[in-house]
């Protein structure tokens, strides 16, 4: 269930600068509690990706440090879900969200149900033996899902995951994506553009600059969960869009500003 | 839609839309099309050829006509088949070793760059040098005649298995690659689970070429090598009916190739298509 107080992820100023002298990241200081449904908020180019594989140990930072409180971090622990459903095209669905077992040893008997059971949280019973190609969009990226809950992660890290999907679709997985949160209690780190996903699903949001990439701004969303369709209508949430927006958008501004200043204005 | 309540009504039949009955027509067609028109041209062009004999009074040794040819396959049975089988047993069992080389050398390759770098140069050389022209060295290194020609077929083979398995293997997505990453996935694990299937088609394409190209291999390795007794392919029956200006057995086991190339190319089209059917783009019938 939402939020405790006690800190489960901190960076401590970390800094990223690829190889092309490219910056980033700079000096991003961040503290997610466990159980956080946090959204990541920041145009494109400010580095929330980056962020988020710093945070799951695909890329190193160049400076600064990542920690993790509490018991200590095992395999298991992070799931990740990307943008594009990334799923083996020549595997059934349910071989699919075998993989992360799998790969840890787990025979594809003794997984069955812990798959099950993660399919049918995600509305897929009966579609096991499809491939990928035979599903919707939509249907994807709710394989994707249960690939990511399956290892029953303590911290779910998710990089755009609807933003190709259309807005239906898009509501559809943001309900179902709370139902499960609420239901297991795992910490959620959602990278998104859209202002409107991330007031309804978050209890935080960090908003993010770019050039270099850092955190600008934070809002808390303390409306109370669970959230569903009338949240979407209430003046509450309207409110919490406002304010966000207008954080974002200082945001945005803050970089055009910073490259006026070296580009002359030409943009 | 407004449904009438007809009681007892039957399941109501496909309706299909004339669009997609007139695109369901062509697809018939254009299946029906596809081996019918081969077939009628291929069958057209042997009576030309027939008739091209018959009104110009071509000899039998400069031309002979396709009942004749037909007519020493039938009769020549037993020496053409045997000799048949002997250059497919060739072509097979190097395209089989290509396959281990190639792959197992593509394996390697993906394993260390460093490794590809100096390896791949050879494979270059190899493949560009003419085989007739490296012939002549492997005829004086190698004694053993199969084995003369299992090399040869086999350095012709490979090569398009290697490029393509290697393309293959480094064509992996990148999210894939770090999702396995995440999980701690093994070196091995990633080979297995993610870059060999992925590879796939990548590979099955190359061995579409190879399988030809072994065919190929074999035959000229024969041409080159000259005949060897009793255990002579194909090719040496095609000289050995040239000196003899045997037009008629000439023909025929210049069809008995053709033919074992057009089996192996369908015979290695129908494993691609039972491997990637379902989920690779290049195998999937349209349906829009
Ligand atoms: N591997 C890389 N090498 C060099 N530069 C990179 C690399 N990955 C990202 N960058 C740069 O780092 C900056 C941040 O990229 P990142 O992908 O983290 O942004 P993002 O906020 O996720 O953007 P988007 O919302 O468009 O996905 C960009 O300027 C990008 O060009
Ligand atoms: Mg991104």
């Amino acid at each position: 269930m939402p939020s405790s107080t006690d800190p489960f992820l901190l960076l401590h100023s970390i800094g990223k600068t690829f190889a092309s002298g490219v910056t980033a990241l700079e000096n991003v200081n961040l503290k997610v509690n466990e159980g956080d449904f946090m959204s990541l908020l920041g145009p494109s180019g400010c580095g929330k990706s980056t962020a988020l594989r710093i945070i799951a140990g695909l890329s190193n930072p160049t400076s600064g440090l990542v920690e993790w409180r509490g018991a200590p971090l095992r395999q298991n622990d992070i799931g990740f879900v990307f943008q594009e459903p990334t799923l083996l095209p020549w595997a059934s669905v349910y071989d699919n969200v075998w993989l992360p077992l799998r790969l840890r040893g787990v025979s594809r008997k003794d997984a069955a149900p812990q798959i099950a059971e993660v399919l049918e949280r995600v509305h897929l019973t009966g579609f096991e033996e499809a491939v990928p190609r035979e599903l919707s969009g939509g249907m994807k990226m709710r394989v994707s899902i249960a690939r990511g809950l399956v290892t029953q992660p303590r911290i779910l890290l998710m990089d755009e995951p609807f933003a190709a999907l259309d807005e239906i679709t898009r509501f559809k997985l943001n309900n179902d994506l709370l139902e499960l949160w609420a239901e297991r209690g795992f910490t959620v780190i959602f990278v998104t553009h859209s202002v409107f996903e991330s007031v309804f699903l978050s209890n935080r949001i960090t908003v993010m600059a770019a050039r270099p990439g850092r955190v600008f701004d934070e809002v808390a969303v303390d409306a109370p969960y669970p959230r569903n369709q009338s949240f979407r209508t209430s003046p509450e949430y309207a409110a919490l869009c406002r304010k966000t927006s207008d954080a974002l958008v200082d945001a945005i501004n803050a970089t055009a500003q910073d490259l006026e200043e070296t580009v002359h204005g030409d943009h | 839609m407004a449904t009438t309540d007809q009681p007892g009504r039957a399941a109501p039949a496909l309706v299909i839309d004339p669009e997609e009955a007139r695109r369901e027509r062509r697809r018939k067609r254009e299946r029906i099309g596809s081996w019918l028109l081969p077939l009628t041209i291929m069958g057209l062009a042997i009576v030309l050829w027939d008739r091209i004999c018959v009104w110009n009074e071509i000899p039998q040794y400069i031309l002979p006509r396709p009942g004749v040819v037909l007519a020493t396959v039938i009769k020549d049975a037993s020496l053409l088949f045997s000799s048949l089988m002997v250059t497919l047993k060739i072509t097979v069992l190097s395209l089989a070793l290509a396959i281990a080389g190639g792959v197992g050398l593509a394996v390697l390759f993906t394993q260390s760059r460093f490794i590809e770098m100096s390896l791949f140069p050879f494979a270059i050389v190899l493949q560009v040098t003419p085989i007739v022209a490296i012939f002549p060295l492997i005829n004086i290194y190698v004694d053993d005649q199969t084995t003369k020609l299992l090399l040869c077929a086999w350095i012709v083979a490979f090569f398009p298995i290697l490029s393509n398995t290697t393309l293959g293997l480094n064509s992996v997505d990148r999210n894939l690659i770090d999702y396995f990453r995440l999980n701690g996935a093994s070196r091995w694990q990633t080979l297995w689970h993610l870059r060999l299937p992925a590879a796939m088609p990548y590979f099955l394409g190359g061995l579409k070429i190879a399988g030809g190209l072994a065919l190929i291999g074999a035959v000229v390795a024969e041409f080159v090598a000259g005949t060897a007794g009793q255990s002579s392919g194909l090719a040496s029956r095609i000289i050995e009916a040239g000196y003899r200006l045997n037009a008629p057995r000439l023909f025929a086991a210049l069809i008995l190739i053709s033919l074992t190339g057009i089996l192996i190319f369908l015979a290695l089209s129908w494993i691609s298509h039972l491997v990637l059917h379902r989920w690779h783009e290049s195998a999937l019938k349209q349906e829009h």
